[in-house]
């Protein structure tokens, strides 16, 4: 019942940061919306691994944390070096 | 006691993670919803993670779970940091609110240094509009 609860909770969460990234005027607000995404993703895959009884889930999740890290500062690399040619007047 | 124990910890994390994204949705400008995501989304996270390991109470889920957590706490601040500079770079605009800048006319905009003492120009060091 909790776990459903949970469950709820994170998917609320979820059309929160996917909505901050479509709505995001900025690139870096789509970002902080993917980052956190990723996040929320890590803690989803954890509470499936407890709704499913299997452990090999939870190294999904350390995979994931990884790569969204990588992302993140792959972004924060392209913005820094001039990624928003557009806006520059 | 501890399938209660984890339950409440799991819930507690998600919890967090919902507050985060409320946050990111709701903050008026970029800084601001920086400051909601990073840290209840690391805290919501190490908690979820805490409340999985006592769930199955094996050592090597334990070790897995601790991996997990001292990387998260190692890599959310870098991220995060990392993001909210390059913002500050590419002119992402304040909110409008905001009561002081500490950061105005410390940073040289051209070559990205930091200045501790003395103020750059800010007209002719290239200001980036949005």
């Amino acid at each position: 019942m909790i776990l459903w609860l949970t469950i709820g909770l994170l998917i609320a969460a979820v059309l929160l940061c996917l909505y901050r990234v479509a709505r995001g005027p900025s690139l870096p607000d789509r970002v902080v919306g993917l980052d956190l995404l990723s996040s929320v993703t890590v803690g989803f895959i954890a509470v499936y691994a407890v709704v499913s009884g299997e452990i090999i889930y939870i190294d999904v999740a350390t995979v994931l944390a990884l790569i969204a890290f990588l992302g993140t500062v792959a972004f924060a690399y392209f913005i820094e070096k001039g990624g928003m040619p557009w806006r520059k007047t | 006691m501890a399938q209660n124990l984890s339950a409440l910890l799991i819930l507690l994390g998600a919890l967090f993670m919902f507050i985060a994204a409320l946050g990111v949705a709701r903050m008026p400008d970029l800084f601001t919803r920086m400051h909601s995501s990073t840290k209840s989304a690391t805290l919501g996270v190490g908690l979820i993670m805490l409340g999985a390991a006592l769930h199955f109470g094996e050592i090597g889920m334990t070790m897995r779970v601790v991996a997990i957590i001292v990387f998260v706490f190692l890599t959310a601040p870098v991220a995060a940091h990392m993001l909210g500079r390059a913002a500050y770079f590419a002119g992402v605009p304040l909110w409008e609110g905001t009561l002081s800048d500490a950061l105005r006319g410390h940073y040289d905009r051209r070559t990205h240094r930091l200045l501790s003492d003395e103020k750059v120009d800010e007209t002719s060091a290239g200001d980036l509009a949005v």
